[in-house]
């Protein structure tokens, strides 16, 4: 199999992956940059799992190679947290119990921070409505929903949230 | 206790949230030790079939390929235990790790592939020559019963096993009642598809000659033990970690071929071997659940008072009997009466093998479906006897006082398949329900049509059996800083079960939570434990981390008497001290202490409580839109509220999926159709956004130190009924009464469709 090195800036840090032209970017996360906060429940485009955010916009990293990455900026779960701590949207989500087994949470936390930092007025059906691509088996969402809603407030102040 | 409860029934926070919004999680997917080879199954694509060949010199000669398993590597090859509610006729029907002769179901393992990396391990299952003699498929239950193909040659009939629940004297019931009505239901074929797939990580280490396994969950000491078995190891040489889990809801971590294939694959290539299941995988492999038909019969007087229930349930239990394929067909016939006060009962289950996935327990097992029979028969009969259905549900829950009363019991069984319902205000919380959902106010709407959608009302009723399997094993002891490590053999499946079982240990040691260190879930813990299955975890760990307790303050009582030279009951232990008067020492000065003890129990705990459904129809396209769901339940005792709520919120939801969308179909040859998450539809955020749910700790168990109840099936179980009750009451116009699950668009508006063609004239219906 043929291998080529990429160059990615993965949560603020440049890396140079050494990935095989067949491999996902789900997988070389997991896999080669050992990042396994990132997340795969289905490999085909469906659960939303293994979402993370590339150049601002919230993509699933199963249905992308990761020679295409090459040159992007990508924020994965464990991009989000400031210095070790959590930011206002996983701290809502644990005040809230928006999480069960957790196997959804990164990639839902990522899709959120993605929405809400280009609307962060989203009102709840725009949320519920985005967060349709992204399944859970364990919440039913009410308590998830209810976590975005109380950490939009951070987003429109214009912190880094 | 010294101090009262500050931990139990508060929303704490989970403990377990800290490293699962962080991305720092373990799931076993994400273990990857040195050397570490890739497993991949190949599958039988056919439903049934006899295996002429399997050509594997292609794919072992592939680079990377360190091995191809197929029932010759493994020899004489093992068969799966039933772990509970086995039975001698079901035995010649139990699953091989893997296909040898013959193959019975889509999915089926046949060979597997080691290799270094997981593509490769793929390429070369591609390239293994599978070839096989195809039998005709048993697709169906009624195909199954005619026994023409049978699907072991070996025994005389498709037929594993037959269930009988009974009470009173049906047929004398019957033969007096007032009212009676006969029915046919059915319930479809889907499954639990928690959001993690499989997955096993096998070491063997070679020299020390031990196995440790990560990813188990759910039963790890029984699967420990059948897996030494196997592969003729003693239970000491084999440890089954618990690493965290991406949702289990009774189906993950039974004892699947997996669990038996990659240790020894393992041990095969001496080295770690991982296997992580694709979705495709997934839906075709692991246990499938509900699918039953019932024929059932219904009797009460003219004033509405049940008298009695009979008939029929077939069901559908795939190729094989797993470790708890009877458990399900067992409970749906002693269910069926639910908290209803039925005096004569006369079920019969029988449960066939096709040529399908094996089927096993998914949340509310039997519950779910009995529950969808009982409560559509219910409003049936109140309508027909003009009575208003909540009154008419009112009138027959069982009384307060005339429980603990037993459900029917399975004929020809010994005691321990007979069960009994503990206690409970069914009617106190029925009505609390009806009120918080606005029956009165919404009865208005019932059968209205508004803005082109008929509305609809319904209410049902559901008890939940919790705390099964006999014991479990609780273990504290004391580090040297003085914390206290608290080990149970209660498994986690992502339920919050670290912090519920923390808050408990902390109470009943009167210390701060944040100087409990909870481990659970792996054999190397405790010396025996049982797991999380039929909603046991918080009663069983819980009550044996209070035995614990109890143990480890005497003992420190006994340590500080005599170092204080007082006696014991001069001693108290709080915060982490051990006091005598105004003299105290720490926790840390009795590093080491120790105690082990078990909670034994033989009777379950019955959670209780109702569903309230407001649904809009539209008749033009068969589209239900969910406007209200509400559900209140009694759980005894509340251990932690806020993961509580999550638990019956996310129980509603799965139980809407089953009702609405979710669907394992299968064509006339056996193969599944729906093999993606495209096809298999779960519930998204948009679709049931209005669903409330209120939870009480009104009656403790009576049978438990705790009090507490096994809840988090609750939810799900009247579901189906419920929604069936509400859109067959928004059709009451067109007399469209559904019956089939799951309610579909396409299945309601066929149903309207029939209904039109049948009744041309409306207006004499309407008088009926
Ligand atoms: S794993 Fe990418 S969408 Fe499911
Ligand atoms: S928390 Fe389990 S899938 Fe969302």
């Amino acid at each position: 199999m043929t291998s080529a090195p990429i160059t990615v800036t993965i949560n603020g840090a440049r890396k140079t992956l050494n990935v095989s032209s067949r491999i996902t970017l789900a997988d070389a996360l997991r896999d080669v940059a050992r990042l396994t906060g990132t997340h795969v429940g289905c490999e085909h485009g469906v659960c939303g799992a293994c979402t993370v955010i590339i150049d601002g916009l919230a993509v699933r990293s199963c249905l992308m190679l990761a020679v295409q990455a090459a040159g992007s900026e990508i924020t994965t779960v464990e991009g989000l947290a400031n210095k070790g701590e959590f930011s206002a949207l996983q701290a809502s989500f644990r005040k809230h119990h928006a999480v069960q087994c957790g196997f959804c949470t990164p990639g839902i936390l990522t899709t959120m921070h993605a929405l809400l930092r280009e609307e962060p007025d989203a009102d709840e059906e725009r949320i519920r409505d985005v967060l349709s691509g992204n399944i859970c088996r364990c919440t039913g969402y009410v308590q998830i929903v209810e976590a975005v809603m109380e950490a939009r407030a951070s987003y429109s102040r214009g912190s880094a949230a | 206790m010294t101090r009262s409860n500050a931990y139990i029934g508060s929303p704490l926070d989970r403990i377990e949230d800290l490293r699962l919004l962080a991305g720092a999680g373990t799931f076993v997917g994400d273990l990857k030790p040195d050397n570490l080879l890739y497993a991949v199954i190949l599958r039988s694509p056919i439903s049934h079939g006899r295996i002429r060949k399997i050509g594997t010199a292609a794919a072992r000669s592939l680079q990377g390929v360190a091995a191809v398993i197929t029932a010759a590597e493994i020899g004489e090859v093992p068969i799966i235990p039933v772990r509970q509610h086995g039975k001698p006729e079901g035995e010649p029907y139990r699953q091989p790790v893997i296909a040898g002769e013959k193959v019975r179901y889509v999915g089926e393992p046949v060979a597997v592939v080691i290799a270094s990396e997981q593509c490769i391990a793929e390429d070369a299952a591609e390239l293994i020559e599978l070839e096989i003699d195809e039998l005709p498929a048993v697709a169906t239950h009624e195909i199954a019963a005619r026994d023409q193909t049978l699907l072991f040659e070996n025994t005389v009939t498709n037929l594993a096993t037959t269930f009988y629940a009974r009470m009173g004297d049906a047929d004398m019931a019957f033969a007096t009642a007032e009212y009676k009505r006969k029915e046919k239901f059915s319930v479809h074929r889907h499954t639990a598809s928690p959001m993690e797939t499989r997955g096993l990580l096998a070491e063997w280490n070679p020299e020390l000659q031990r196995m440790v396994v990560s990813g188990a969950t759910k039963v790890p000491f029984f699967n420990r033990n059948v897996v030494a078995e196997m592969l003729r190891l003693q239970p000491s040489q084999v440890d089954l970690i618990e690493v965290d889990v991406g949702g289990g809801f009774g189906a993950r971590g039974e004892f699947y071929p997996e669990d038996f294939l990659i240790p020894f694959a393992a041990r095969y290539v001496g080295g770690n071997v991982r296997w992580v299941e694709d979705r495709r995988e997934h839906l075709m492999a692991m246990n499938h659940a509900r699918e039953m038909y019932a024929d059932l019969e219904i009797a009460c007087r003219k004033d509405g008072t049940l008298v009695g229930v009979r008939g029929r349930i077939d069901i559908d239990l795939g190729a094989y009997v797993r470790t708890n394929g009877f458990t399900t067909p067992r409970n749906v016939v002693q269910f069926v009466s639910g908290p209803y006060l039925i005096p004569n009962i006369a079920i019969d289950a029988f449960s066939y093998l096709t040529s399908k996935t094996p089927t096993g327990t998914y949340r509310g097992p039997g519950r779910y479906e009995a529950s969808f029979f009982c409560e559509r028969l219910l409003d049936m009969a109140a309508n027909d006897l003009g009575i208003d259905p909540a009154e008419f549900r009112l009138k027959n829950l069982i009384p307060e006082d005339q429980l603990p009363r037993p459900l029917a019991t399975m004929a020809g069984l010994d005691r321990t398949w007979q069960t009994e319902l503990d206690n409970g205000a069914y009617g106190v919380v029925m009505e609390r329900c009806l009120k918080e959902f606005g029956w009165e106010e919404k009865k208005k709407l019932q059968g209205q049509l508004i803005d082109g959608r008929y509305h609809g009302i319904a209410v049902g009723n559901f008890v939940e059996g919790g705390a099964g399997g006999r014991f479990e094993n609780a273990r504290m002891t004391i580090e040297k800083g003085g914390t206290v490590t608290v080990a149970v053999g209660s498994t986690a499946l992502g339920q919050g079960l670290q912090t519920i079982l923390s808050q408990i240990a902390a109470d009943a040691l009167s210390m701060p939570i944040e100087r409990i260190r909870l481990l659970h879930g792996s054999t190397t813990l405790v010396t025996q434990g049982f797991g999380s299955f039929h909603s046991r975890s918080t009663v069983m760990g819980g009550s044996a981390i209070l035995l614990a307790a109890e143990a480890l303050v005497a003992l420190l009582r006994d340590k500080g008497a005599s170092h204080f030279g007082c006696e014991p009951d001069q001693v108290s232990v709080s915060d982490g001290y051990v006091y005598y008067g105004t003299k105290s020492m720490e926790f840390s000065a009795f590093a080491g202490s120790e105690v082990e003890r078990q909670f034994e129990n033989r009777k379950l705990t019955y959670s209780y409580g109702s569903h309230t459904a407001h649904v809009a129809v539209d008749p033009g396209t068969g589209h239900v839109e969910l406007l209200d769901y509400m559900t209140v339940d009694d759980v005894g005792r509340i251990i932690n509220p806020a993961t509580l709520h999550g638990q019956i919120l996310g129980a509603i939801v799965q139980g809407l999926g089953s009702t609405f969308l979710e669907h394992l179909q299968y064509d006339e040859n056996g193969q599944l159709l729906t093999g993606s998450l495209a096809d298999y539809l779960l519930p998204t955020a948009t679709d049931f956004p209005n669903i409330r749910g209120i939870s009480l700790g009104l009656r403790p168990c009576p049978n438990n130190p705790l009090g507490a109840k096994g809840a988090g099936e609750g939810g799900l179980i009247a579901v189906g009924g419920v929604i069936g009750n509400a859109i067959a009451a928004a059709l009451r116009s067109m007399s469209v009464e559904p019956r089939d699950l799951p309610l579909s668009p396409p299945q309601i508006w066929r149903l309207i469709q029939q209904a039109k063609a049948s009744n041309h004239n409306p207006k004499m219906n309407e008088q009926s």
